[in-house]
């Protein structure tokens, strides 16, 4: 513990309060961002250079590498939110995502690998809301003209059984 | 079946809704169709590499395990003891020496041969089955298993005539093009719940005529257009069918003035989510529909199973086994997970076939009594060298009626 606050002391010149703080800060914007369905604004969490994927939990813990969602730079972030706004035909609904349990795990090479886990709700217009997605968070952020950026993103859900369809970004 | 169960007098033409919904259909179609003379998919070699490994799925809604035996064959068995009918195996995948059920520790080996039963002559001369119980009458039922190049099926059925005489000729030699006889390997799997009955998914991958509609994606980067140069092919029965096309010159034109979908403007910001190489002869795109649970799927470079369970009248399991080939190097498998974008339950042009089929069932349920139109391209059915038929859909229902005796 102390040693990596004095390594966050000394790259980042941030305390582990203040690490703790900006994490909250960042985590929670980036779920209001989705659950106001402000998409154009998403790739902007991540740097140019990033890798996204939502993988079911089956295939993380076996090694096997395909994924739902795979976006290999921001371009293919921007691709989806293209495609969730012009091609993809889907019923109206909304999602909302909750992330608790933000866990710094370490900070390596000027990046921080965050854990935390999310749950996503969707409601449909004529049906209960229910449970679309749960799962963890396994992030790694980099500092990037002063803000923390995604790096990697990956979203390990746990629910294999998806409820018809995920439309939009966990 | 009472009266409200009439065909319409239109025949193939017409498709009535109560076929989507009526549990008294649905409960014929699990022992007719699945449960009845036909071979299911259950699994890939690959996913069972050695002795002990097993798979655990559904043929319609009936539980299966898949296993690979001391010898090397493969047995697919019933989920369920002998004894009290407890589905005794939990995981999608595992590798054990022998199953027992947890509940009162009955234990089969890798064939189902009943091999132990706890207390089986009492405890302390007290109860235990009786003198005349014979294991041998209690074993695990078995069901037929058939193989070709790596792909395993099974059916209920005692008698049933071999697998590529199943398939037919110009089924056979389309699967033969992806299963070639090399040895495949597993990239992952993906699984959703879909809300509509199953014959819809069917329904749609035997229906080229949406696919330059709906699919807006497709249709905006030319991997799949209505001017390109495409067939329907089906067996003898019509039970099997497959839509193919490949790729041809593209341009906005008159003929294709009607898809409103096309975003000429519309380009990828990272390009190398489409970057397909040719791989198979002949064809870009075959997707193969097999009765009565598999959809056979190579749309450029990204090769899946797409496996039908059924989970009542008004939902199915797609269970989706992405593959690519031992042989596959780095850059052909990155090929083939990034082209799987496109599928599955978060693909760019899967999200608008899982969203459609629940809008058909919610609109198909309520209206039990009326029926859909499939006269695109003609009221019969036969092979076509063009897409814009329900020609294969047709095939389909005609063989399904039989079956059904409906």
């Amino acid at each position: 513990m102390e040693e990596y606050v004095q390594h966050i002391v000394d790259t980042l010149a941030l305390s582990a309060a203040q690490l703790r703080l900006e994490l909250e800060e960042l985590y929670s914007a980036y779920s209001a961002c989705l659950d106001e369905e402000r998409f154009e604004e998403w790739p902007d969490f991540f740097v140019d250079q990033c890798l996204y994927k939502i993988v079911p939990r089956e295939n993380f813990e076996r090694g096997l590498p395909l994924a739902t969602w795979l976006c290999e730079s921001k371009g293919y972030l921007v691709d989806r939110v293209v495609a969730i706004r012009r091609t993809a035909v889907y019923a109206p609904r909304y999602v909302r995502r909750m992330v608790s349990g933000i866990r710094v795990l370490s900070i390596r090479d000027g990046a921080i690998e965050v854990r935390a886990n999310y749950l996503a709700l969707e409601t449909l217009q004529d049906e209960l809301t229910r449970i679309l997605n749960a799962g963890q968070y396994r992030d790694k952020l980099v500092v990037e003209q002063g803000r923390l950026k995604f790096k990697e993103k990956l979203c390990i859900y746990d629910s294999l059984l998806i409820p018809n369809s995920l439309v939009y970004p966990l | 079946m009472g009266a409200h169960h009439a065909w319409p007098k239109e025949g193939l033409a017409r498709v009535p809704y109560w076929v989507y919904t009526d549990p008294e259909i649905y409960a014929r179609e699990q022992e007719r169709i699945f449960g009845g003379s036909s071979w299911s998919y259950v699994a890939l070699e690959a996913e069972l590499p050695n002795p002990g490994d097993f798979k655990r799925t559904f043929i319609g809604e009936k539980p299966v395990v898949v296993v690979r035996d001391k010898d090397g064959s493969i047995g697919v068995v019933e989920n369920r003891c002998a004894h009290r009918g407890v589905q005794f195996c939990q995981k999608h995948l595992g590798n054990v020496t022998e199953f027992m059920c947890p509940y009162h520790q009955w234990t089969y080996d890798l064939r189902g041969n009943l091999i132990g039963v706890p207390f089986r002559r009492g405890v302390k001369k007290l109860g235990g089955m009786p003198e005349d119980f014979d294991p041998r009458n209690h074993g695990l039922r078995r069901l037929n298993v058939a193989a070709r190049h790596g792909v395993i099926f099974a059916s209920f059925a005692a008698q049933i005539e071999p697998l590529e005489e199943y398939f037919g000729p110009s089924m056979l030699s389309l699967f033969d093009r992806v299963f070639d006889g090399r040895e495949l390997t597993v990239l992952g799997y993906s699984r959703q719940l879909i809300p509509a009955n199953w014959k819809l998914m069917f329904e749609n991958i035997k229906d080229p005529y949406h696919a330059s509609l709906l699919h807006v994606f497709l249709v905006s980067f030319g991997l799949f257009r209505a001017d390109q140069p495409s067939k329907v092919q089906m067996d003898r029965t019509g039970r099997h069918g497959a839509l193919i096309s490949w790729r041809g010159e593209q341009n906005r034109t008159e003929d294709n003035a009607d898809m409103k979908s096309l975003i000429d403007d519309f380009r990828l910001r990272d390009p190398s989510l489409l970057d397909p190489v040719r791989e198979f002869p002949e064809y870009t795109v075959v997707m193969t529909t097999i009765w009565p649970n598999l959809i056979i799927q190579q749309q450029s470079n990204t090769l899946a199973m797409r496996q039908l369970i059924t989970r009542g009248p008004g939902a199915f399991e797609l269970a989706w086994t992405f593959f690519g080939y031992v042989g596959d190097d780095e850059e052909m498998t990155r090929r083939r997970l990034r082209q799987a974008n496109l599928m599955g339950p978060g693909g760019f042009v899967s999200i608008d076939d899982s969203e459609v089929m629940k809008f058909s069932q919610d609109g198909v349920a309520p209206y039990p009594d009326a029926a859909g139109v499939i006269e695109m391209g003609g009221r019969d059915w036969k092979d076509e060298s063009h897409m814009v038929t329900e020609s294969v859909i047709r095939a389909f229902y005609s063989y399904y009626r039989q079956v059904m005796t409906l």
